[in-house]
């Protein structure tokens, strides 16, 4: 169906825009003399109308030719194949309609006198009919662009409520009740190191308020971020955790959305360190190659322990991140090999100044 | 009172995390009624500790490396004071449900200890209520087995449930068939049955239960009598009623 049809108000709009058509045909047929203006109101004004109606089927050629994806030779063969075919079934109308004015409408040897204008008429046709490919194309664009907006919209309606959910899922109250049970058992061992766990706590609360709050952030600030969290987990694990980092240096300021790998490292202590009695390492890499980053983050785990069901719940959130902000670009893989457990993600390498 | 009292009790702290024990640890220094026999990191730990030591009253982290809370228990029985200590309040029901004496929500105040100790006290000093069966009443419904533990004297196996080739009932307890071993646990056949997945576990007989997915043949074997072939050749009984069961499963199957 066509849209206006489906819309008054245009339909109006665009039937009005006939009338100075209409009123150039009506002098162009009057003025040679040949026919009377009243006769030519009579011809022009139904014909016009119906012509106006005929011209609306320039939308499905219109559609099935976009401007951009389609050929100049294609384009005009479509076209002008439209034209003449329409034109031709005008003028049918117009000869019809003059041999009904004649009999009924009381204009004496209309039809004959019409007959000299029917180049005219035709030549009229298919410039009228070009007019409306005209302007079915600015339709079609400014309907095209209307959805553009609206997906664009979408996507950041869904990205905003990823960013949420993951805020929400962010700081883990578990994570928080034992970290507040190792500063009660610091306070009365080792008073200092309560107060710096208390610090390390807050920084860490801090930032992830902060940078959750921002659309992308550099791989440094999630490093950062990721520091800060280990280091109060290092106070609960002690030495059964430990750390490695190995970040190519052009990487660093790749623009990531915030809190990509903290809830992944979070994951490899909670599935993977926490369940080794002799503890392991979390590794973490980042690389660059050919505009791609790679960023892995790997950890020890002990295979006998049985599958967790919420990892699949947190890597289902990123991977939906990752697909709203950069579609076919990005992707989330997960590995396991003997004793490690690996997480890839691999996403443009995009960085300020160079990002849209 | 006091005279009465010459026997110290003997308590075990399990926890993965040294700072949550030292907090234990200095809490209870301050009792010099209680002694801290052992402290475990790991539920392994805990299981050759207990066995060994016998304690009176343990406290129980639940979320540990190896073996976590309800699986030490369920290894050790129940037949002394539990105090479970973790940040997790998700369990709570199921430790009651054992008969734990206290739940202590990590972090918590040196009051609430004391009132965990007072109850430990007390139900020291009663009579305990007996071992209940852990895998059957411990276990919530919704999620079923995924693996299942087994204690040989001080030695602790783990045995996934796919690892199952099948449970043989015997006596009190049933032994687990896996691997080309048997693992004999104290435990009914069913609550076994209960507490593994229906759609991969069937009972096939009074006395067994087959893991469908090592099921290769079921074949006639006298003139009522069916019997399933297992991937590694074991051969079991199907009773009647199994031979039923088998059949609707079979079917369930072909028709998706």
């Amino acid at each position: 169906m066509h849209p206006l049809l489906t819309r008054p108000r245009q339909l109006g709009l665009y039937l009005l825009a006939w009338f100075p058509l209409a009123g150039i045909l009506v002098y162009l047929l009057a003025e040679p003399g040949a026919l009377s203006w009243g006769e030519a109101t009579a011809i022009t004004g139904p014909l016009c109308l119906a012509y106006a109606f005929v011209c609306l089927a320039a939308w499905y050629p219109c559609r099935a030719t976009p401007l951009e994806k389609s050929g100049f030779v294609k384009l005009l063969l479509t076209h002008l194949t439209a034209a003449v075919l329409l034109s031709t079934l005008w003028l049918q109308m117009a000869k019809g309609l003059s041999v009904g004015l004649m009999r009924w409408g009381g204009f004496p040897g209309l039809d004959q006198r019409l007959a000299k204008y029917i180049p005219l008429l035709w030549v009229t046709g298919v410039l009228l009919y070009v007019l409306s490919v005209t302007f079915h194309y600015v339709l079609l664009a400014e309907q095209a662009s209307r959805e553009a907006q609206e997906r664009a919209l979408q996507a950041r309606v869904l990205a905003r409520d990823a960013e949420l959910k993951a805020l929400r899922a962010q700081v883990n109250p578990h994570f928080l009740f034992n970290c507040l049970h190792s500063v009660s058992a610091l306070t009365s061992s080792d008073a200092g190191k309560a107060r710096e766990m208390c610090i390390l706590l807050a920084d860490f609360l801090r930032t992830t308020l902060r940078l959750g709050g921002k659309e992308t952030i550099t791989l440094e600030e999630e490093l950062a971020l990721v520091r800060g969290y280990l280091a109060i987990e290092k106070v609960r694990f002690g030495v059964r955790l430990h750390m490695e980092e190995d970040v190519q240096k052009q990487t660093m300021e790749t623009l990531i959305p915030p809190l990509l790998l903290q809830p992944l490292v979070e994951n490899a202590i909670r599935h993977g360190i926490a369940n080794l009695p002799e503890g392991g390492v979390i590794r973490l890499s980042a690389q660059e190659k050919a505009n791609v980053v790679s960023i892995v983050v790997e950890n020890s785990f002990d295979p006998d322990s049985p599958a967790p069901l919420k990892t699949g719940l947190g890597l289902d959130n990123i991977r939906q991140r990752l697909d709203t902000r950069y579609g076919l670009e990005a992707s989330i893989s997960v590995h396991t090999e003997g004793n490690r457990f690996q997480v890839s993600l691999r996403l443009p390498a995009q960085q300020n100044g160079a990002v849209a | 009172m006091s005279g009465m009292m010459d026997k110290k009790i003997r308590a075990v702290i399990v926890d993965d995390e040294e700072l949550a024990r030292q907090m234990l640890r200095e809490f209870l220094s301050a009792h010099q009624e209680i002694e801290i026999a052992a402290e475990c990191a790991n539920g392994f730990e805990a299981v050759k500790t207990v066995t060994e030591l016998k304690p009176d009253l343990i406290f129980l982290d639940i979320q540990m490396p190896k073996l976590d809370g309800f699986e030490v228990l369920e290894l050790i029985g129940t037949d002394r004071a539990v105090v479970f200590v973790t940040a997790y309040d998700e369990y709570a029901i199921r430790a009651f449900d054992i008969h734990a004496v206290d739940y202590l929500l990590k972090p918590f105040s040196a009051e609430r200890f004391e009132t965990a100790l007072q109850r430990a006290q007390q139900r020291l000093g009663g009579k305990l209520p007996a071992p209940t069966e852990l895998s059957s009443s411990a276990r919530s419904p919704a999620q079923p087995l995924e693996r299942i533990v087994v204690r040989d004297g001080t030695r602790v196996f783990i045995i996934p449930v796919a690892k199952l080739d099948y449970a043989e009932a015997q006596d009190d307890y049933v032994a687990l068939a896996t691997e080309g071993k048997k693992h004999l646990k104290q435990q009914t056949i069913s609550s076994l049955e209960s507490a593994l997945d229906p759609s991969r576990f069937l009972r096939i007989h009074r006395s067994y239960i087959v893991n469908l997915e090592k099921v290769t043949k079921v074949e006639p074997y006298s003139k009522d009598n069916h019997m399933v072939v297992l991937s590694n050749g074991t051969q079991l009984p199907v009773s009647r009623s199994g031979y039923a069961r088998l059949r609707e499963f079979l079917d369930q199957t072909r028709a998706k």
